[in-house]
């Protein structure tokens, strides 16, 4: 498995059949976009998951950093306001 | 036309597909690398699965009460008729890349073919729905000849020396024997003579993107395979691919 430290790493994001929106399925190697495209198809839509792919080099994702997950996310712990689970949704609203 | 003769046609397209993805299969844990290996399992999980259906029908046909299962693994060398191309060994990756490609546009061409010259309803509907399959492998083979033959120096001339090697196989794809001519004739056959010309030109509009030099279309041309006259390989992917139901007759999952 030498092509490892040749390929670049890809992210892949798989739209379902079902899905409204790409999710993450995992990474890949390729030596370029196309060959993720295809790569992404042989290995993430093997069970008929896929219905559109998306490909993105690791290294262009900028991530949150582990140490400001207090700053970033704790503040919202005591505010359940902001669920939507207090309103009633009429039926005719779908995918929320 | 006649049973046999029908069986026997049926037969030609299940073993081209069967023993080459066995071929493949034996990638199974060794691709160069972890994404490209599953890519070469798929590729032969398609192969068997149309060979699956070929077989079946031809059973069917034959009306002898053999399944795939009794086709696939009871049946000796000379029974075997797939061209000679699907059961050269895998070589290096490019070898392998190449013999996949070649095989790809020719099945490609001729389940095109097929299912639009087809008298046949059940040949015509394998061929529609194996189509789909094969459009993916040929655009996977055709990517790496891309790749390899217009990467770098050593990729290029192991490329084209893959080529030069397997070239002589590809001519038997083309050729018609007297039960092609019958299946014609009845209008449940293709003429493969007639996909030459858009093979030849197939491959090399992908050739020139390679830069890979395209052989002689005119050279010398091994053939046999349709005929049940096989290189020494078939033995042995026989003997692996048959001896566990053999040892095992009618051994269930």
């Amino acid at each position: 498995m030498s092509s490892k430290k040749d390929w670049p790493l890809w992210e892949v994001f798989i739209r379902s059949r079902q899905g409204m929106s790409h999710k993450h399925a995992g990474s890949l190697h390729a030596a370029d976009a196309e060959m993720a495209i295809t790569n992404a198809r042989d290995v993430y839509t093997r069970r008929q998951e896929g219905a559109s792919i998306w490909v993105v080099p690791s290294d262009q994702i900028t991530a949150s950093t582990p140490e400001d997950k207090e700053m970033m996310f704790d503040p919202a712990n005591d505010k359940i306001y902001r669920h939507p689970t207090f309103y009633n949704l009429p039926d005719e609203l779908e995918h929320m | 036309m006649e049973r046999q003769e029908l069986f026997n046609y049926i037969i030609k397209w299940a073993d081209h597909s069967l023993i080459l993805g066995q071929r493949l299969g034996e990638w199974c844990g060794h691709g160069p690398a972890l994404e490209e290996d599953i890519a070469l399992t798929n590729i032969s999980l398609d192969l068997i699965g149309q060979a699956r259906s070929l077989l079946t029908y031809a059973g069917e046909v034959e009306g002898k009460g053999r399944d795939e299962d009794q086709l696939a693994f009871f049946r000796d060398v000379r029974d075997f008729k797939n061209p000679l191309l699907a059961e050269l060994p895998n070589g290096h990756f490019g070898d392998t890349v190449v013999r996949q490609f070649f095989s790809d546009h020719f099945l490609f061409l001729a389940y095109e073919a097929m299912m639009e010259q087809s008298s046949d309803e059940q040949l015509k509907a394998i061929a529609a729905k194996s189509i789909k399959e094969v459009a993916y492998h040929r655009k996977h083979s055709s990517d790496w000849i891309v790749r390899l033959g217009d990467g770098t120096e050593e990729s290029q001339a192991k490329i084209q020396q893959s080529v030069d090697d397997i070239w002589e196989f590809t001519g038997e794809l083309f050729t018609m024997d007297d039960n092609d001519r019958l299946a014609l004739e009845a209008g449940v056959g293709i003429d493969v003579s007639l996909l030459r010309d858009a093979w030849l030109k197939n491959v090399q509009t992908v050739f020139e993107a390679a830069t890979i030099n395209m052989p002689d279309a005119e050279a010398w041309m091994q053939q046999g395979g349709k005929q049940g006259l096989h290189t020494e390989y078939l033995g042995y992917i026989l003997a692996e691919m048959q001896h566990i139901p053999r040892a095992y007759p009618n051994a269930q999952w």
